[in-house]
């Protein structure tokens, strides 16, 4: 099998799988996630896949009331908030992502940095449209 | 690294802007006329506009906004200055800052000896949720919007880092709103003048109108916890820790030190400048200081040969409260961590021992973003020569500066004025 190119429509086509995938530079060993074409660091482009564990812990978050079209669309509003947040993976990076499983009633109280999740996936949209989402759950 | 600097110097000679608030039937070109006729009459011993050997404007979107792209000519066309090269330049909600630094570098390398500045947005002819998509797409289109972020949302994000890391709780934050919206009261420009007190009189008169039940709040800060009269748009920012959608233009003229005499006797020299990025919020090492600002206050301070204590008037970039608070440890004005402490003892206010924000801010004043950067040198340049009437700060302000930040913070400019007489 030919390699996917080391990019975001390769990260998103490896979450359509449920993959959360990163790549690793094999000159400077530094893993990048989302992935780069070439390693910042060494300035090479021999990159190759690898597969993260997808466990993290939030590092900050917030919950958002006033959503943007996209996720209007997805059924989200002032009564119907949800939780934003950056996760830091076990492997290093860090990355953007909706929270699932979490109280949004009182977020200073409900919702804490430092919190173990674990990613999942989110499908939406039909058809052409579908596509797959990066989320968390908070490990129970 | 050694200092670089520009080999020659140059100063602000005059300085205009519209009114920051929302002006149907205006398009940017007619604001940016505007604020230019008055920066004509703010430079003190006149000019002959043909004199203008450049134009560079701080344009965010009137692509999205208004359906016009390729800015530069048409604004140049608006004031009569065509066949000068007039270029539009865009960094985010830091347009305009660079607009400045790039007419600085034009006269610093000797290409031109008088340049016209403008910044310039025209954000409310869309409908709100239409202007919200547009500005979200400064943001990380690939990895932040899929997550479901807005600019409220990133910049919460540090809200809530800075909050576990130090122990400042939302109070802070309305702290921030309360004391903005004081300074924005004695600004005529500014698109929100009026106190929280103000606005909570005025909603309390609006209820008793309808013939609804008066709501009752014992102080500022009651109202601004109340989830009805200051309702959340990403915890922990709430509506009054946002800035408003504006419209707004600003012009700046800036000439070769040199010349500067033959405008006004009160130019004000630009001896500091620093320009800084950095990567979206995901890859940041810290979410509680913004490093393209610190990068960019250090180059400014190295260049201008002063420390963040000389400082007497600053503008800073607070698109959200949690931004101000950032701003002032990233110039050094307060140490990291200490900054939400000086906001709770009020150091901060107009009349402390360290002023930031004396316009309102984006806050008070408006924030129609490519204009905002440009609109910050407006208020510097009043305060420092002492036309700034009622909110004039106090003291010989011979020194001042401004911190303009771009999208989360991944761009980051930051100017230092001085007055010499």
């Amino acid at each position: 099998m030919s390699e996917l190119p080391f990019n975001s429509t390769s990260y998103y086509h490896y979450l359509s799988e449920h993959k959360l995938m990163g790549c690793r530079s094999k000159t400077s060993g530094k893993f990048y996630l989302p992935p780069r074409p070439i390693c910042t660091t060494a300035y090479s482009s021999d990159m190759e896949w690898e597969q993260v564990s997808g466990k993290g812990e939030i590092i900050a978050f917030t919950v958002i009331t006033v959503a943007p079209t996209h996720m209007i669309e997805a059924g989200y509003s002032r009564d119907n908030p949800y939780c934003a947040a950056i996760v830091r993976l076990q492997e290093g990076p860090a990355i953007s992502a909706q929270i699932l499983g979490v109280d949004l009633s009182m977020p200073e109280e409900a919702i804490k940095i430092g919190t173990p999740v674990q990613a999942t996936f989110i499908e939406r949209g039909e058809g052409p449209a579908k596509r797959t989402y990066l989320a968390f759950e908070v490990v129970q | 690294m050694a200092v670089k600097k520009l080999k020659r110097g140059v100063a602000l000679v005059g300085a205009g802007m519209t009114s920051f608030g929302t002006f149907p039937g205006l398009n940017t070109r007619d604001l940016f006329v505007q604020a230019f006729q008055e920066m004509k009459a703010s430079v003190d011993k006149g000019f002959d506009p043909k004199d203008i050997e450049a134009l560079v404007i701080g344009n965010y979107s009137s692509t999205m906004f208004e359906g016009q792209n390729f800015m530069g000519p048409y604004v140049a066309d608006a004031v009569g200055l065509t066949p000068i090269p007039a270029s539009r330049v865009e960094c985010a909600c830091a347009s305009s800052g660079l607009a400045l630094r790039q007419a600085i570098m034009t006269i610093g390398s000797g290409l031109a000896d008088v340049v016209l500045v403008g910044g310039l947005e025209k954000e409310s002819d869309l409908p709100i949720a239409r202007v919200t998509d547009v500005l979200a797409t400064a943001s990380d289109s690939v990895y932040e919007n899929p997550a479901g972020f807005t600019f409220p949302g990133l910049y919460a994000l540090l809200a809530t880092a800075y909050m576990h890391r130090y122990g400042a709780t939302p109070e802070t934050f309305m702290k921030i709103a309360i004391k903005n919206h004081e300074n924005g009261v004695l600004n005529p420009k500014a698109q929100f003048g009026a106190r929280i007190a103000d606005i909570m009189a005025s909603k309390q008169k609006a209820a008793a109108k309808r013939g609804k039940p008066v709501p009752q709040w014992g102080s500022e800060l009651d109202f601004l916890k109340d989830d009805q009269a200051n309702p959340a748009i990403a915890w922990p920012m709430r509506l009054f820790d946002c800035s408003p959608v504006s419209d707004g233009a600003v012009a700046l003229l800036l000439v070769a030190e040199e010349i500067a005499s033959s405008f006004t006797d009160k130019p004000l020299h630009i001896i500091g400048y620093g320009q800084g990025s950095d990567v979206p919020t995901y890859e940041r090492e810290s979410l509680t200081s913004i490093k393209a600002a610190r990068v960019a206050a250090e180059q400014a301070y190295a260049t201008a040969g002063v420390t963040p204590k000389d400082i007497k008037v600053c503008e800073v970039h607070d698109c959200f409260t949690i931004a101000e608070l950032i701003a002032i440890e990233d110039l050094g004005f307060f140490k990291p961590g200490e900054g939400y402490k000086a906001i709770e003892e009020g150091l901060t206010s107009r009349l402390g021992p360290r002023p930031i924000n004396s316009s309102g801010g984006l806050k008070s004043k408006g924030h129609p973003v490519g204009a905002t950067g440009a609109g910050q040198v407006v208020e510097v340049f009043k305060q420092m020569r002492g036309e700034a009437g009622p909110r004039q700060v106090p003291g010989d302000l011979n020194l001042g500066l401004t911190h303009n930040l771009g999208g989360s913070g991944m761009a980051a400019i930051v100017h230092i004025f001085e007055r010499r007489q």
